[in-house]
């Protein structure tokens, strides 16, 4: 660093020369560019989910209505909270396929835990310690015994869907005094004519605060620094003295202690009624949110509010798909697929000249 | 003695030991669990022995071709939507077609097969020639030919009689079941074609070190895509072998939740997720564990829907074993205590599912 700073010294400044100067603003367009980037995806998407929106509108009417939003934000409330925790994992260069099955875990045995007398608040903490632990075990797995991630939260994913089964195959449904089914209750924060009202929940307020943190975390903190650093080369981090190791396990224990909170805010959206069904797919709309997002898959770059607007452009593709009527539903996995095919293939063009 | 021991360290021979232990516990809760007899309507041979070798032949199937993909250091996660667009495709043709005739059934098997080598086509082009990861470009299929399952059959359950194809599973020749036959010829014929050629040597150097490979002369394209082509096949073969026991195609259920099936068959036969080497005959044994555990499963009274907890228990002490520091471990000791410990550890994984199942 000092011989550096000596070397600079010597040479002698050159900034009043012409070509110099146009060569850093070369320099310094190229580095715009190759910041705004990273941000491609992620205006792609916003792009995307304007025009879907709009189009919406001008076909079927009533989509900018504060109904309509409001209940479309609600019932995305978990699917909010899993992209922040796969947006961790991913940037991280990992991937989570388990959230989905977590959620049914955690749903069922919380509910059921609640059935059998357990304090209503304390079944819902233990909810968020069911998904921990998962988390805790896939992290331990790939960070201690080298297996892949995907390989360790398959294995969590099917451990969490059966053990779910185990407990039980038939829904089960918290009692009706049980205080999760608080986070149902309605809000009107605006009250419109009619039905137009902007009415939001406490489990939608559980999301957003979920995203707030996960800024914090990822901008703000030690360790969500360091979360990038292992997604952008995992030797460089260690060799930095970076706690790789550690991190790498709380990046999964976050990611499973907020499939936990995802299952409480859903099993309160739907009355307190838990199946060992929930949730089947759910992995893939939170790994298409976060892609969609601009987040790349093999870590290092990616936001969580990219993540959210991922998370709005597949609320929209459902919107569209139910008010169209006509779009067979079973076309309807097809999309998202393909959706998300052309976000990843515009992120390997992207990062392909990056590295050319 | 030294014979011994290389069976001891064939990862085979412990599925092998799995399994006799699965027949063992049936056993002991029902004495006359292994008992074959003459079905007095059909004529034909019933048992349970046979119920696992007809339910083994699609995860067969799945698993065999997995064990390529797995072999060049990728993965498949779309095999169990395969099975299910096999499925589909052949049961809306029967259907449409509506004849009883080997003609129909072979062009139900014929369209099947086209459009999963079309779709595993797809998969080799996005893994080997725009470079995406194995995973997230399966994963995507797997989304997405579910899908194509449900648009063609209109998201129904259908059904079709064509009694040729239902032979298929439930014919037997020389009293073993059809389609367990048809899988081990299957078996036989590309494990000859991979053994015979060098195209299993290419396959492996891939999975080995892809750089190193390109430069000795394997251009690793083509056959990437062929390795994905050839898992799409299998498993839409997979697919076809699952429907006909039944004649009806459950789009949301046929091939689900069966992509782990075939990984932990592979994985259990001995080839390495790291990829590099396969072992057919491996795979091949570890399916015949599968299906035992899945009929076990259901034998002892546990809901089949907690069949995956016990598969993950398994697929999760397998990948231990192979981690580096186990190894590392389980090698230090052996060399301090001057006895070979090696086989101890094994022992142990193939028991504690087993004990978890009596427990349960």
């Amino acid at each position: 660093m000092s011989t550096s700073r000596t070397l600079a010294e010597t040479v002698p400044p050159v900034a009043d020369l012409p070509e110099s100067k146009k060569a850093e603003n070369v320099t310094h367009l190229s580095r715009l560019w190759e910041r705004s980037q990273t941000l491609i995806p992620t205006l792609t998407a916003l792009v995307l989910l304007f025009g879907m929106l709009i189009y919406a509108e001008i076909a079927y009417g009533r989509v900018f209505h504060a109904g309509t939003m409001s209940s479309l934000l609600v019932s995305f409330a978990p699917t909010i909270i899993l992209a922040v925790g796969m947006t961790i994992v991913i940037v991280s260069g990992g991937i989570d396929l388990s959230v989905g099955a977590v959620v049914a875990f955690s749903s069922v045995a919380g509910v059921m835990l609640m059935n059998i007398g357990v304090n209503g608040w304390l079944s819902m903490l233990l909810m968020i310690v069911f998904g921990a632990v998962f988390g805790l075990i896939a992290g331990v797995m790939i960070q201690y015994f080298n297996v892949q991630p995907f390989i360790a939260t398959l294995a969590m994913m099917f451990l969490a869907r059966g053990l779910a089964s185990i407990l039980s195959t038939t829904p089960v449904i918290a009692p009706e005094d049980s205080p999760i089914l608080l986070l149902a209750t309605d809000w009107k924060l605006i009250d419109g004519p009619k039905v137009n009202d902007f009415t939001i929940t406490p489990g939608l307020l559980i999301a957003v605060l979920v995203v707030l943190g996960g800024l914090f975390f990822m901008h703000r903190t030690r360790m969500g620094r360091t979360v990038y650093a292992i997604g952008g080369n995992e030797s460089s981090a260690q060799l930095m003295g970076l706690p790789v190791s550690r991190t790498r396990v709380w990046i999964y224990i976050v990611s499973g202690a907020l499939s936990g909170l995802a299952a409480i805010v859903y099993t309160a959206e739907v009355g307190g009624k838990a199946q060992n069904v929930t949730g089947i797919g759910w992995e893939l709309d939170a790994i298409a949110a976060v892609v969609i997002g601009g987040t790349l898959l093999t870590g290092g770059y990616g936001y969580i509010l990219g993540s959210i607007v991922g998370v709005f452009v597949i609320a929209a593709l459902r919107l569209i798909i139910t008010k169209d009527g006509t779009i067979n539903p079973e076309y309807l996995t097809i999309i998202t697929g393909a959706v998300l095919l052309a976000f990843v293939l515009l992120q390997r063009v992207l990062t392909r000249r990056r590295s050319s | 003695m030294s014979r011994v021991k290389t069976a001891f360290r064939t990862p085979w021979f412990w599925a092998i030991i799995g399994i006799a232990l699965l027949l063992l516990v049936n056993s002991i809760k029902n004495p006359a669990y292994l008992a074959i007899s003459v079905n007095p309507t059909t004529g034909l041979l019933t048992g349970n022995v046979l119920d696992i070798l007809r339910i083994s032949a699609p995860i067969i199937m799945i698993a065999l071709g997995m064990t390529f993909v797995i072999a060049t250091e990728g993965i498949d996660l779309s095999v169990g939507s395969m099975m299910a667009v096999g499925g589909a495709v052949a049961m809306q043709t029967l259907s449409t077609l509506d004849s009883n005739s080997v003609g129909a059934m072979f062009t139900a098997i014929g369209l099947a097969l086209l459009l999963a080598i079309v779709l595993g086509a797809i998969n080799g082009i996005l893994v080997a020639v725009v470079g995406l990861q194995p995973f997230i470009s399966t994963l995507i299929m797997m989304l997405a030919a579910r899908g194509i399952a449900r648009v063609i059959t209109d998201g129904q359950n259908t059904n079709a009689t064509n009694e040729p194809f239902r032979q298929l599973a439930n014919g037997q020749i020389l009293g073993l079941p059809t389609s367990f036959v048809l899988a081990i010829a299957i078996v036989v014929l590309i494990a000859l074609t991979m053994r015979r050629t060098a195209l299993g040597l290419m396959i492996e150097s891939i999975g080995i070190n892809p750089k190193a490979s390109r430069l000795a002369g394997i251009r690793p394209r083509p056959i990437l895509i062929g390795v994905y082509v050839l898992s799409a096949a299998l498993a839409a073969v997979g697919g076809l072998f699952s429907v006909s026991e039944v004649m009806t195609v459950s789009v949301g259920g046929t091939g689900n939740l069966m992509e782990l099936d075939a990984i932990l068959a592979v994985v259990i036969g001995g080839t390495s997720l790291a990829g590099g080497k396969f072992s057919i005959l491996g795979s091949t044994i570890g399916a015949l564990l599968i299906a035992t555990l899945n009929k076990t499963v259901l034998f002892l009274g546990i809901p089949a829907a907690a069949t995956p907890a016990f598969k993950a228990l398994v697929i999760i002490a397998l990948v231990l074993l192979q981690s580096e520091r186990i190894r590392s471990f389980a090698f230090s000791r052996t060399k301090s205590s001057g006895t070979p410990t090696g086989p101890a550890t094994p022992a142990a994984t193939e028991s504690t599912p087993v004990s978890k199942e009596v427990v349960a």
